[in-house]
């Protein structure tokens, strides 16, 4: 049902890398968890209107106004690498 | 011995100046020294903010300031909650060593109430899992039987209770994670209603499933824990803002006379072990006997919710785990561009579970397939939200039991994801549709002599109702067999 090129490319879009191994081990796992899973399509009909959320709520707003927020040393005191009030991260954008 | 007493008689010795929070942390800690090495509850053990903060309320309490009930009462904090300053791991090596830069809101409430906080629990990684066995330290064994599991993903809370580390600890509960660990061990866990305590700094698995809840040994003692940490919190967007259930009061009355039990056909029989059933039946003519009238009540489509589950907690893990960047906090690994950091970062942080849950959720949301797993599984959570407002207008409150099983052994299913997901299949609707449920001891069953729990479940906002019905049963109980079941339980440590 689900094929190890299609973990591979999961596991891609879920920025994960896998060995060969785990591809293999995953793709018979998830076969038989979406097995089991996929019996929700038995009673999902489409008069039945979905629950995103358990307690229905709407538009929940702060006042907008200034309010203490973490100072940069504390924002930063986790990040692996900083610099100055930054946080230093691998190159992002190509090289030219 | 003092760290066998329940919170609120060490709430009334602290009162009486029959000992002091000091004396009572650091008999809590020497416990932590004697047995942890056994039971391996705690990741993380904070003597000297929890000596430090026993003192000051020491110090509040001798200039006769107004204390609240649980002022200078010890209590563990399951490892997915901030702590300011303090190692939050959620049982992941992809947040070893992180300190967070800020407090979570029960955590907040807890100080505000005095209490001590003496360290973090182990659990499963992320809170996924139902066996603890998932933490990526080390496994949290059962105080009942060091062989055995102490539930899951909250092992390590449940674990440091039965083993009288600490008299109260903070679960979470997705699933079940608070309810089914408080059933392996034969101790008390309740998840409130959904948006009923904050989740503000408790670290997102599944966000419109997670809540924080209480844990203890008894139901009067869960009830103050409770009040503690409940109520609306603007930092909490999904916080419920409406007054908080009258639950001290409902566990101090404890009175079921006409009240309504329902109980629930499709959440027992198959798949559920005899000597479990036959205790929940037991439970059943206790409260029977004092006055409840018990129905019976069909819920056909909660036949589904372990499916609807299975693919709404892992596409919303995936979404909530993509924070895991590599980037702001926690592990980096590899180097090269931003993606291949976060590639390498991800795989070496990241354990089996998680990412199984992750690749799952990834497959549940992605275009071609989004309807047909995730949509069809919001539209079970309707169905499912449906059979309990039925269900709730024939009973007040609604029983099963709480898991299939007693504890399994370490390993037992550990290769097996659909077998130990099954664990969770009492305890999933109520977080799909949002109510609240408590899970009690029922009893240790004929076949093992290991605990088993009775659940009950009310519906949003009637948390007071759990209270109620869970300490007329517990009272009814502890009569019966003479003492708390701990009582029962093999002694753990040298002495």
């Amino acid at each position: 049902m689900i094929s190890r090129e299609d973990v591979a490319n999961l596991a891609k879009l879920a920025r994960i890398d896998m060995s060969d191994d785990e591809l293999d081990h995953l793709a018979s796992e998830l076969s038989v968890i979406l097995d089991a899973v996929a019996r929700v399509q038995e009673v999902a009909n489409s008069d039945v209107p979905p629950t995103s959320h358990p307690i229905p709520m709407t538009n929940v707003f702060r006042i907008d106004e200034n309010r203490p927020s973490l100072s940069p040393e504390d924002a930063l005191s986790g990040a692996p690498a900083s610099e100055g009030q930054r946080f230093k991260v691998p190159q992002i954008l190509g090289e030219e | 011995m003092i760290v066998n007493k329940s919170a609120i008689e060490m709430s009334q010795l602290l009162k009486d100046g029959e000992i002091s929070s000091v004396d009572l942390t650091k008999a809590h800690l020497e416990r932590i020294d004697e047995v942890d090495g056994q039971v391996k509850a705690f990741l993380h053990v904070d003597r000297e903010g929890a000596l430090a903060q026993a003192q000051l309320v020491d110090t509040k309490r001798k200039s006769g300031e107004k204390l609240s009930p649980l002022a200078g009462v010890p209590l563990a904090l399951k490892d997915v909650m901030t702590q300011r300053g303090i190692p939050t791991t959620c049982g992941s090596k992809m947040l070893e060593g992180w300190r967070p830069p800020y407090d979570s809101t029960v955590v907040t409430r807890l100080r505000s109430s005095d209490v001590v906080i003496l360290g973090k629990t182990n659990c499963d990684e992320f809170a996924m899992g139902s066996s603890t066995e998932n933490s990526a330290y080390f496994p949290t064994r059962n105080p009942w039987d060091l062989n055995r599991i102490p539930g899951g993903s909250g092992g390590g809370s449940s674990a440091s209770l039965a083993a009288y580390e600490a008299p109260l600890a903070i679960g979470t509960d997705t699933g079940g994670s608070i309810r089914q660990p408080a059933a392996v061990t034969g101790t008390v866990g309740v998840k409130p209603t959904y948006g009923g305590v904050s989740r503000y700094g408790l670290v997102a698995f599944s966000s419109s499933l997670d809540q924080a809840g209480p844990c203890a040994r008894t139901v009067l003692d869960a009830a103050y824990l409770h009040e503690a940490i409940a109520g609306y919190d603007p930092l909490d967007s999904t916080s419920i803002n409406a007054p908080v259930p009258p639950i001290v009061a409902a566990a101090k009355d404890g009175n079921v006379k006409g009240m309504k039990i329902g109980v629930i056909k499709e959440l027992q029989g198959d798949g559920y072990q005899p000597g479990v059933l036959k205790l929940f039946n037991q439970s059943l003519e206790e409260l029977a006997n004092l006055g409840a009238e018990i129905v019976e009540v069909s819920c056909k489509y909660f036949d589904y919710a372990l499916a609807a589950y299975y693919l709404i907690a892992p596409s919303e893990c995936s979404s909530n785990l993509a924070r895991f960047d590599a980037m702001r906090y926690g592990l980096r690994i590899g180097e090269g561009s931003a993606e291949s950091v976060m590639n390498s970062t991800r795989a070496a942080g990241f354990g089996k579970e998680v990412k199984r849950r992750i690749i799952l959720g990834t497959y549940a949301l992605s275009s071609g397939y989004y309807d047909a797993y995730y949509g069809s599984a919001q539209k079970v959570r309707t169905l499912i939200s449906q059979d309990f407002k039925a269900a709730f207008e024939k009973a007040d409150v609604l029983v099963s039991p709480t898991a299939p099983t007693t504890a399994f052994k370490i390993g037992e299913k550990s290769n097996d994801p659909i077998a130990m997901y099954l664990n969770d299949i009492a305890t999933i609707p109520t977080n799909l549709a949002g109510v609240c449920g408590m899970s009690l001891p029922s009893g240790l069953a004929e076949e093992d002599g290991l605990p088993a729990g009775f659940q009950i479940m009310a519906g949003a906002m009637k948390d007071d109702r759990l209270y109620k019905v869970g300490a007329a049963l517990e009272n009814a109980l502890v009569n019966k067999w003479g003492g708390g079941i701990l009582e029962q339980a093999p002694r753990l440590g040298a002495k």
